[in-house]
């Protein structure tokens, strides 16, 4: 009888374990390489400096293949974020244009981007991004670290683990050799190579340094409200905690008379 | 059950009240003073989480309604615009998709609690029975519910379950087209689950009270399984229940909270953040974690249709088990046979699970048929077979008298059997 009463707690572990292992169930065969990230762990906060980088790689690199649909320009001075002034946001989106309603004589009116605008789009449509791209659609990047197992290690893992030797029992064609990627054959190009961008706050671009900052600023584009829910969730379990300890002593209490 | 006290309107008001409409009266006898089993323990209180999972879903499922859009092209962004613009609306997704696991959770935990003390017994049929249509009623609930974000695991899964209804001979098909308003799973499939996830809570809702109604009339079992016989048994349900209650909902709450702003997405599949495409499938189509066991099942059989059979046969023979185990003694503590049979059924349904998310081949589709085999063994062979030759060990006079009834042999204190004679004061 004792065994089944304290099973409860394997019971929900056992529960738990056996969850995580159905998402564990399909992932790469290869270790994803973990550098640690400061937002991780339940008081992680985004590196945001890092997250500055980050856009800055995305920016100059990535954009003219990915799209971040679900981004707006506002997003990045807003708290937990890369924290952009708000001047410089403008400014960073009155760089792009976009086409917008019509003048007076119906013709299609172009204006630049406002921080209400989302991320531009690198093509006008999925077929225009697979012919661009020998028939591989570049995927849109906003959640690309929530729709990944292990997201951030693994982007991370991926963007520096670009190999030239090909292993001799490998055909891989026109696409590149990652071990990281499922398969090992990848349709982009290696992104990043030593000094791709040239860092505004002086930092070295390393292949590494670039990888990480990117992982980084991915991380947080897949779920601005990171920061926020931790605090909250700090917060709501700390009171958890209190009005579990007194809501305990009142059973005790109540059902200490109870024979 | 204790019926020694009586409502007694106190003012004016209330005695007004209670000649035109005994609310007063009903929340009394069914809340506070209800006469409760005083030896319940902490498995007995998920009841009480359950109600406030529905709750929870509910409420945080009307916030979400306000905000989510079932249009195939707009599904996967409004939920994003949830989760990034509005006020907490990641709170409320997070809470309503992790909520639904810990739904799911505690309905097991409750349910395998009803195996083990033997609760779905005479005279306590009707409230399994009922508790078996909430059962469904929540699978079919969950399952639409992952459809609507439109995201990859949402429209395959939703392709692969469907589908099962085609295997079924002669209607098969028109249901299915009926079932996805039209050929595949598109646009109006999306709008019809998220009607149907909208209303089918209420409905859970409606049988809920149903549920607890029938439970209010034969009061509640208890971990001896010996029926209530006076009020020396029970305590009233108000404060004794309504705390322990809500301390065990605390404890759920904190491991629910660790769930949400911890870890929101452990529970769910990394592709359903891919919006849903219908020219390309995921290498592995994964239920829920919830419905692995009943797609491990499904999958254990060579015959599609049998297979499709046997899953759904996986909670039909639910219903029958007031007839399958007709073992007079309710409570696994005094038979031990069936306490080793029940065990290795957990082991099984756990297994079964954890096969569920495995590629149906090898070990894991051998291990899927044994424990096929022995979920259904469990119900309609050993059940049967115990309530006939096993014999269970010396019971108690009563919850509040220890002292061994010698003179039961099967007797699990059924209303009207001799063991009521045997009650001394």
């Amino acid at each position: 009888m004792n065994i089944f009463k304290n099973n409860i707690f394997i019971f929900f572990v056992l529960i738990i374990g056996l969850s995580m292992n159905v998402n564990s169930a399909e992932g790469t065969t290869f270790k994803n390489l973990k550098p640690g990230f400061s937002f991780e762990g339940p008081f992680g906060k985004f590196d945001k400096e890092s997250l500055k980088r980050g856009y800055q790689v995305y920016s100059e690199v990535c954009s003219s293949c990915h799209g971040m649909k679900q981004l707006s320009f506002r997003n990045l001075s807003q708290p937990g974020g890369p924290e952009f002034p708000t001047e410089m946001v403008k400014e960073i989106a009155s760089g792009y244009s976009i086409t917008d309603g019509f003048n007076e004589y119906g013709e299609p009116l172009e204006r630049s981007m406002l921080p209400s605008d989302r991320f531009p789009k690198p093509y006008g449509s999925k077929e225009e991004a697979k012919g661009a791209n020998n028939g591989a659609y570049p995927p849109d990047l906003s959640l690309i670290v929530k729709a990944r197992l292990d997201g951030y290690n693994y982007l991370y893992s991926l963007l520096k683990g670009y190999e030239e030797e090909i292993p001799e029992d490998m055909d891989i064609g026109d696409l590149s050799y990652n071990p990281w990627y499922p398969g090992g054959a990848i349709a982009m190009y290696q992104p990043l190579y030593e000094d791709s961008v040239e860092y505004e706050d002086g930092t070295p671009a390393t292949v590494d340094q670039m990888s990480y900052d990117v992982a980084n600023f991915l991380t947080w584009a897949a779920e601005p409200t990171m920061e926020e829910r931790k605090r909250l969730g700090f917060i709501v379990m700390g009171f958890l905690i209190i009005f579990v300890i007194l809501m305990y002593l009142s059973v005790s209490r109540l059902f200490r008379d109870v024979h | 059950m204790n019926h020694d006290y009586q409502y007694t309107p106190k003012n004016g008001f209330s005695k007004w009240l209670d000649k035109r409409l005994p609310l007063m009266r009903f929340a009394d006898e069914n809340l506070l003073s209800f006469p409760t089993p005083k030896n319940l323990n902490y498995f007995y209180t998920f009841g009480f989480i359950l109600t406030m999972c529905l709750v929870t879903q509910i409420i945080t499922g009307i916030v979400l309604a306000m905000h989510y859009v079932p249009n195939t092209s707009l599904a996967f962004d409004s939920i994003e615009h949830i989760m990034r613009d509005v006020n907490y609306g990641w709170l409320i997704r997070y809470m309503h998709s992790n909520g639904a696991s810990m739904f799911f959770l505690a309905v097991f935990i409750h349910m395998f609690r009803g195996l083990y003390y033997g609760s779905y017994k005479e005279p306590r049929e009707i409230i399994w029975i009922l508790g078996v249509v909430i059962f469904l009623l929540m699978i079919i609930t969950g399952f639409m519910g992952y459809v609507l974000p439109w995201g990859q695991m949402s429209f395959w899964g939703a392709t692969v379950i469907t589908n099962l209804v085609a295997t079924i001979p002669v209607i098969g098909e028109p249901v299915l087209t009926l079932l996805l308003g039209g050929y595949s799973v598109d646009n109006p499939t999306l709008n019809r689950f998220f009607s149907l996830h909208y209303l089918l809570p209420f409905v859970i809702f409606g049988v809920v009270i149903l549920h607890i109604w029938a439970l209010h009339v034969t009061g509640n079992n208890n971990p001896t399984g010996i029926e209530v016989k006076d009020s020396k048994d029970t305590i009233s349900f108000h404060p004794y229940y309504t705390v322990k209650d809500l301390f065990s909902y605390v404890v759920f709450l904190l491991m629910f909270c660790y769930f949400i702003f911890y870890n929101p997405n452990i529970l769910g599949h990394p592709d359903n953040y891919i919006e849903a495409d219908p020219m390309l499938t995921p290498a592995h189509i994964v239920p829920e974690w919830y419905l692995l066991p009943f797609y491990a099942i499904l999958r254990a059989v060579p015959d599609k249709l049998m297979g499709v059979l046997l899953m759904f046969g996986s909670i039909i023979v639910l219903f029958f088990l007031p007839w399958l185990d007709t073992m007079k003694v309710k409570s696994a503590r005094y038979r031990p046979l069936y306490k080793i049979f029940f065990l290795l059924f957990v082991i099984f349904c756990l297994l079964l699970g954890y096969l569920g998310a495995k590629p149906p081949e090898g070990i894991y589709l051998l291990l899927s048929r044994v424990s096929t085999i022995y979920y259904f063994a469990f119900f309609l062979v050993i059940m049967p077979i115990l309530s006939r030759i096993e014999k269970p060990l010396p019971m108690p006079i009563g919850i509040s008298n220890p002292a061994i009834n010698n003179n039961s042999d099967s007797s699990g204190g059924v209303s009207g059997s001799p063991s009521y004679a045997m009650d001394s004061k």
